[in-house]
């Protein structure tokens, strides 16, 4: 990890499967867990993508717009895939 | 930390250095003091130890394998022998083929999936870095008892991690084994073998000459995988306890790799190389020195230049770093602007690192400073010797006087269909799907004969049809009983599973896999397996091109069982006339070739009622070759054909069945369980038009090989008559279920 | 008659892509990604592989390319595309083909010799074929499940856009068993398994690929 300086500013975009699309992964995570002992029983368990884009300044509304582009067309998949962003300072 | 230069070593001669953690011997670290004149830089130190183990130097096992030189057959078709990354052997029409097998088996118990991918990705760079393209894998495998929990934890990853590095750089993987045994559970063996072919001309040596010759690092950047992986994974066994030495396992990136061989072929084409290596096991320590050695031995490399992934790394750490999908190669200032263009048309980083010197000494430089300067082939290939002691173990006699006469015998045709059964359904011989599914065997469109079949062949020339075939074998069991034995019965299976599928057996290569050197019963075990090796080699006329030293493969003080894999490499001239395993229709004739012993010490059937004494069949090579001739001569006749080994005849006809999905009626001669189950070798069961039989018997009385004629093909059933009988379907469920079954 | 065929970092089956053309009768082209030009081929063939290794999603980094471009416009106007395997991938990111590929329900790689129904004969890669003649053909790959919403669906099930079907049972959970699909002109078919490796009775388990290759060179002849 690198060191971070207090103007960093973390752009996390998370990527799940769409509801309706089935995850074998999930599946086979959900399927482990139990077998591992664990006693908590989950009624849905799905895996995804977490992105991270790392600026040392607070990302302006152009850039924020461009990500949000580029999480449509290149990091996610919108035939199955929706995602979120959110920043962390 | 300052920078430990070769100056402040000299001025510092009583520093301790932390040469015991780094696996050095206490000699061994004098030696290095010896040979410099002064303590060793820690860079020099890192360099020397990782080189100086006993995975790179070889130490315990070089005084044993100088036999495969001492005893080579006089042959014409060796093109390159050991020494090299790998051995090339001409076959024909202007193609040369190299092919090496390599173990890859303590990283794969560490982390399942990365160790056997590294593992493919290692053994393809060797035979890239020959100058051939990778046209083939193959991948021998053991594991502990298929139901154990850590079966489970590593034959997944290991599969998956084959499949996943394998197809994705688009080399076909189409054969190997699959042997399950108590003897490697905590001890997984995972060896390699990866074929590739080139003209004669393209060959390509890693050697490093003329003066002002640019040396080049290119693929992927250099990051901290694998540090001292070398010196510390291979070398040293497991406690009982989980292994905690996780972060030295490298991680593989099979998409670099893609492109690296597709770069580095380009780069061929256009003769832009004078020397090459690959980095795998001790990195830059490795291809430097040996680059080095193998020229005049003077070369200048400035280790600042090499790309980074972690700029935090020191250049210990550097030269110790076993990153994958790098390789290292000498070109000349001419030619070095169009070796870059090309890297760059690929997206491989490359960067000129150092040069070739008219000195004697590599020396490497950290920003100007002098950090290592040693005479190369001290490094590389003036490493300890080691005689190790050998001594019998005790306790050999009263193994081998515990026979399988000790078992009882079974004698009803109900009892046969039982065991029968058993076999089949048991880990070693049920069906391998489940595995062998996960890998492509398609690409590049040329694989001929895939899983399962004797002997996996792939097509050269889509014009003259030429071709070679590949099969590995070894039996621990047989080994364990009688090493010398056991390693000639399995070149003698290799050999004839090559003979069988029609090819012309022509070069050996081989993986050995044992315990400690450190253990004396082992070392006995290592020097009459390589001595046979080596007189079977000469014996046959072939070639042993180079190979693979695993030791300390053992849990506390408790070693495998002495696992030697035998591969042979064969040619067919035409593809298309090779003998399959499936017989296709019915009304065909078995025939039985070779005589039936009372074998059954170390099989499959003593296996199953878990005894393990007496001594392996007699081993007779002669009598291989002159079955590989019948094999050849009469190959034209032979519709398909399958050797005989685990489980014997009734194995072998009920997988000739299987894979033709059409039963057959078999007669089977007196004494019944002998001639079900015993595992005499040197047997091939054919298939044969019945207008052909009476000439071929007669070639077969010329190669003095005895036939048995032993039945018919056809039906749904596979019926050994009057004893007993068996659907297609039932058999076909029972082979099927096991792997799925417990694998999921 | 010249069909391109386009190789990116990481493909894997061109060359077997070029060997089928050229077994069907026609001159292949080699396309690099990089290079926006068509060399005025007649048709273009999107390989199997592992085009970027993968990474991110298959063939999510591949559809950037330059050549890609060309190939987009080139599609409008009716030049015959064939995606295979990793092909149909990229076909699908850049919204040539509607839907999505993805992991195998069983979650492993798997190469098998898959038996085919076709269905559509009307595209331009398929007219060779007769409605509901079965094919074996390899399929190999570990992100093969076809998904897409029920709008899609229905329209590919209604226009009869579904050109092949896996029979018996769905190896890697593709919605309704969906094998290949074609665009509404039918100049742009994808398809899973992969026919070029079904050329030749010596190295794969029928000819039953050829078809694909000699019904786009049947097309541009008689064109």
């Amino acid at each position: 990890m690198t060191a971070e300086s207090a103007s960093t500013v973390k752009v996390i975009i998370d990527v799940m499967l769409k509801a309706e699309i089935l995850d074998p992964q999930g599946q086979a995570i959900a399927n482990a867990l139990p077998r591992m002992g664990f006693s908590f029983s989950p009624v849905s368990t799905r895996q995804g993508k977490r992105f991270e884009l790392t600026f040392e300044h607070e990302p302006t509304d152009k850039e924020i717009a461009e990500i949000k582009k580029a999480a449509e067309t290149l990091l996610a998949n919108p035939v199955i895939e929706i995602f979120e962003i959110r920043m962390e300072r | 930390m300052s920078l430990d230069t070769v100056g402040v070593a000299a001025k510092s001669p009583a520093q301790t250095q932390p040469w015991r953690e780094l696996g050095l011997k206490e000699d061994e670290y004098q030696r290095i003091r010896e040979i410099l004149g002064r303590r060793p830089s820690s860079s020099e130190l890192a360099m020397y130890s990782v080189m100086w183990s006993e995975h790179c130097s070889y130490k315990s096992s070089k005084v044993h394998l100088r036999q495969f030189g001492e005893k080579a057959p006089a042959t014409d078709v060796l093109l390159v022998g050991i020494g090299e990354n790998a051995g090339v052997v001409d076959v024909g029409q202007g193609y040369a083929v190299t092919f090496k097998v390599e173990s890859h088996n303590h990283p794969s118990f560490i982390e399942p999936y990365q160790g056997a991918a590294t593992g493919v990705g290692g053994i393809v760079r060797d035979i890239l870095t020959m100058g051939a393209r990778p046209i083939a894998i193959l991948d021998p495998l053991r594991f502990g008892p298929a139901d154990a929990p850590d079966t489970k934890r590593v034959l997944p990853g290991i599969v998956a991690g084959i499949g996943g590095y394998g197809n994705c750089i688009g080399v076909p993987t189409i054969g190997g084994e699959v042997v399950f045994d108590e003897t490697y559970a905590g001890n997984p063996l995972v060896n390699a073998l990866c074929i590739g072919v080139m003209r004669h001309n393209q060959i390509k040596l890693a050697k490093a000459s003329g003066t002002g010759n640019l040396v080049v690092l290119f693929g992927a950047k250099t990051g901290g995988d694998g540090i001292g992986g070398v010196s510390v994974l291979a070398s040293e066994t497991f406690g009982s306890s989980k292994p905690a030495k996780r972060p030295a396992v490298q991680v593989g990136d099979p998409f670099t790799e893609k492109v690296l061989i597709e770069c580095c072929l380009e780069i061929f084409a256009e003769d832009l190389v004078i020397g090459i290596q690959d980095l795998g096991g001790a990195g830059l320590s490795c291809a430097t020195s040996e680059l080095a050695s193998a020229g005049a031995g003077g070369m200048l490399i400035q280790l600042d230049k090499v790309p980074l992934r972690d700029a935090n790394l020191s250049p210990e750490e550097i030269l110790m770093s076993e990153s994958q999908e790098r390789m290292c190669a000498v070109v000349s200032p001419e030619k070095i602007s169009r070796f870059l263009e090309i890297c760059k048309k690929w997206e491989v980083v490359s960067t000129v690192i150092g040069e070739v010197t008219d000195g004697k000494h590599l020396v490497i430089t950290w920003n100007g400073e002098i950090i290592v300067d040693v005479p190369p082939r001290t490094v590389a290939h003036d490493g300890p010797v080691y005689n190790r002691p050998i001594k019998r173990p005790a306790e050999q006699d009263a193994l081998i006087s515990n026979t399988t006469k000790s078992l009882a015998v079974p004698k009803s045709g109900s009892e046969f269909r039982q065991i029968l059964l058993d076999l089949m359904a048991s880990p070693n011989l049920a069906d391998k799907s489940w595995i062998t599914s996960q890998y492509d065997r398609y690409v590049q469109g040329n694989t001929i004969s895939a899983s399962p079949s004797d002997a996996s062949i792939v097509r050269l020339d889509e014009e003259t049809f030429l071709g070679v075939a590949v099969s590995t074998d070894a039996n621990g069991r047989w080994c364990r009983l009688d090493p010398y034995t056991g390693t000639q019965l399995a070149l003698a299976e290799a050999f004839r599973n090559v003979a069988a599928s029609g090819a012309k057996p022509l070069a050996i290569t081989n993986c050995l896999n044992f315990g400690s050197p450190e253990d004396p019963g082992v070392m006995w075990q290592f020097s009459e397996s390589v001595r046979a090796l080596a007189d079977g080699a000469l014996e046959m006329g072939l070639p042993v091109t180079g190979g693979n030293v695993s030791f300390y493969n053992q849990t506390g003080s408790v070693a495998i069982l002495p696992t030697p894999v035998i591969g042979v490499l064969g040619v067919i001239d035409d593809v298309r006339h090779a003998i399959p395993l499936a017989y296709k229709k019915a009304g065909l004739e078995l025939i039985l070739l070779g005589e039936t012993w009372e074998d059954f010490d170390g099989g499959e059937w003593a296996h199953l009622q878990k005894h393990l004494g007496g001594l392996p069949p007699q081993v007779n090579l002669k009598h291989e070759m002159r079955l590989g001739k019948l094999m050849s001569d009469a190959r034209d006749q032979i519709v398909a054909a399958h050797d005989l080994s685990d489980g014997g005849l009734a194995v072998s006809i009920t997988e000739m069945a299987l894979a033709s999905k059409i039963g057959a009626k078999v007669n089977i001669p007196e004494n019944h369980f002998v001639h079900l189950f015993s595992e005499t070798p040197g047997r091939i069961l054919i298939a044969i038009e019945s207008d052909q039989v009476d000439n071929f018997v007669g070639r077969a009385i010329d190669c003095e090989i005895t036939t048995t004629k032993l039945g018919k093909t056809g039906g749904d059933e596979i019926n050994f008559e009057n004893l007993f009988s068996i659907s297609i379907a039932e058999m076909r469920e029972i082979n099927s279920a096991t792997l799925p079954r417990l694998f999921g | 008659m010249r069909v391109g065929v386009v190789t990116f970092p990481g493909t894997l089956d061109d060359f077997d892509a070029a060997r089928a053309v050229r077994f069907a009768g026609g001159e292949s082209v080699s396309l690099w990604h990089g290079d926006e030009d068509l060399a005025k081929v007649d048709a273009v063939i999107l390989p199997g592989g592992f085009s970027y290794g993968d990474y991110l999603r298959c063939g999510a980094i591949a559809r950037f390319a330059p050549v890609m471009s060309s190939i987009i416009e080139g599609a409008k106007n009716g030049l015959p595309v064939l995606g295979i395997c990793n092909g149909f991938q990229i076909l699908c990111e850049s919204h040539l083909l509607p839907g999505a590929l993805t992991r195998n329900k069983g979650l492993h790689f798997y190469c098998k010799d898959q038996e085919l129904e076709i269905l559509n004969n009307t595209t331009l890669w398929t007219n060779n074929f007769k409605v509901g003649e079965k094919i074996v053909i390899p399929l190999k790959n570990g992100e093969g499940s076809f998904q897409c919403d029920d709008k899609t669906l229905a329209e590919l099930e209604g226009e009869g856009r579904i050109i092949a079907k896996y029979m018996g049972e769905n190896p890697n959970g593709s919605r309704n068993a969906i094998a290949g699909i074609a665009n509404a002109a039918g100049n742009v078919v994808g398809i899973m398994p992969h026919p070029e490796h079904a050329i030749d009775s010596l190295t794969g388990p029928s000819t039953d690929g050829l078809a694909f290759f000699t019904s786009v060179l049947k097309k541009m002849v008689n064109a």
